[in-house]
């Protein structure tokens, strides 16, 4: 019951944080001096890409908790996170590309940062898939748990990889060191969307482990009834 | 028997079933041969776009050339129930990944040099002077894609999809390690200074390091009972 309460404040939270974020982001914050209106796309598609990335280490943890551990659990949470930061991922690169045409006059290029975002998106697209393929429940865990653990240390390899190939992408808004460069009323617009989007995985990732429990409670419940 | 020598049996297996029918490696070369006959069409016969493109065009060859290996290897492991039997042979879960990534390395480096020949007739190159460069080039990026793929073709093994669930999983993981052996044989083809491919030499150590341990240390997870 608690954990019920819980999640129906996480689901108001998110909502008024996205309604915020919205106001702020479509509203509050000026327009960008250079790129006008479509650069208030950023307001999604950082948060999406950080929250993504967020969420595939919270696959990486589980993954070894899991392997570790075998509690069912685990693999329901990475499981779960796995989905939802392969839908955050795609939804940052389709946003980027809408951000793209206007600004860089193509849908997609094969900048460094664009080609490693692609190949982590199907990187956990096979992990989606292997698990969807896998008709032994409990081995799939397993496999995942380890394919999930590998390809998100696969990552930093592929990033470098990529960086030497090429680079096009302007560098990072917030994951780098020193001062933030973008300016107050856009840096609050954009921390006010991540925190709300922080808020919508969590909601997502409740959600998403309820229906893993409900499907385990089934298959008990039937269990139970063929003896 | 030490570790090492039970690791060579199981490779020494898997290379005797090999030789015996010679199957693997005979469909292997005829299909590497085929993907590099088939791209100067791609290229409509352009001497200079295959001369620019060649060492991107043979590492396409490997790799789609490697993945076929893997799946027979793996089938072969399939049939009469062999993975069982391999699994009772009493040596190190580690032992095993180990014996089974020095079989299908053999195998793929062997194609490999086969093709080499083959690329330089096609694609009217002048190979032998720089092959020692080059082997420096594939050896890392072969134990790599073999490392990889041993450790996915063992976890796709029991898919119906199998044949098509390997290079979906294989490919984007391998992808530094391929762009690295594309780069660094660019290097070499082009006669320019090896030190421009150390980067990437590097980049595939880091690869095959973290495909080496991460493997031996969650391949007793993939063949448990």
């Amino acid at each position: 019951m608690t954990l019920q309460r819980i999640e129906q404040v996480l689901g108001v939270c998110t909502a008024l944080g996205l309604l915020i974020g919205l106001y702020i982001g479509l509203i509050y914050a000026p327009p960008d001096a250079v790129q006008g209106d479509v650069q208030r796309l950023m307001y999604l598609h950082v948060p999406l890409i950080l929250v993504s990335y967020l969420a595939f280490f919270v696959v990486f943890v589980a993954s070894i908790l899991y392997l570790w551990r075998r509690r069912r659990q685990y693999d329901a949470i990475a499981h779960s996170s796995a989905e939802i930061g392969t839908l955050f991922t795609a939804l940052a690169i389709a946003t980027g590309s809408i951000w793209g045409r206007p600004t860089w006059g193509a849908w997609w290029t094969w900048d460094a940062r664009l080609t490693a975002t692609a190949i982590l998106l199907l990187i956990f697209l096979g992990y989606l898939m292997l698990r969807a393929l896998m008709e032994d429940e409990s081995r799939g865990a397993v496999f995942c748990a380890v394919l999930g653990i590998i390809g998100f240390l696969d990552i930093p390899i592929i990033h470098m990889s990529v960086v030497w190939w090429r680079t096009l992408h302007q560098p990072a808004s917030l994951l780098k060191s020193g001062l933030w460069t973008v300016a107050p009323d856009m840096l609050m617009a954009l921390l006010t969307n991540l925190a709300a989007f922080v808020l919508l995985y969590g909601y997502l990732l409740a959600k998403r482990l309820r229906l893993e429990g409900a499907k385990e409670e089934l298959f008990n419940l039937r269990m139970e009834l063929l003896g | 028997m030490t570790f090492a020598r039970r690791v060579l049996a199981i490779a020494w297996k898997d290379l005797v079933a090999e030789w015996r029918d010679r199957e693997s490696i005979t469909a292997m070369c005829f299909f590497a041969f085929l993907v590099l006959f088939l791209f100067s069409f791609a290229l409509n016969g352009d001497q200079t776009l295959i001369r620019g493109a060649s060492s991107g065009l043979l590492w396409l060859a490997f790799a789609f050339t490697g993945v076929l290996g893997l799946a027979r290897s793996v089938q072969s492991e399939l049939a009469n129930d062999c993975l069982d039997g391999l699994l009772l042979y009493p040596a190190e879960r580690e032992a095993i990944y180990l014996g089974k990534l020095l079989g299908n390395f053999s195998v793929i480096l062997l194609v490999e040099l086969i093709s080499f020949p083959i690329f330089a007739i096609l694609y009217n190159m002048d190979l032998w002077p720089q092959l020692p460069k080059l082997l420096l080039i594939t050896v890392p990026a072969t134990l790599g894609f073999a490392a990889a793929g041993t450790l996915l073709s063992t976890m796709t093994a029991g898919l119906r999809a199998r044949e098509a669930m390997l290079p979906f999983l294989l490919f984007p993981m391998t992808i530094p390690l391929i762009l690295a052996a594309v780069r660094g044989t660019e290097v070499v083809l082009r006669h320019e200074s090896f030190e421009l491919a150390m980067p990437w030499l590097k980049l595939m150590a880091a690869f095959d390091l973290l495909f080496l341990v991460g493997s031996l240390l969650t391949f007793e997870f993939l063949v448990e009972e």
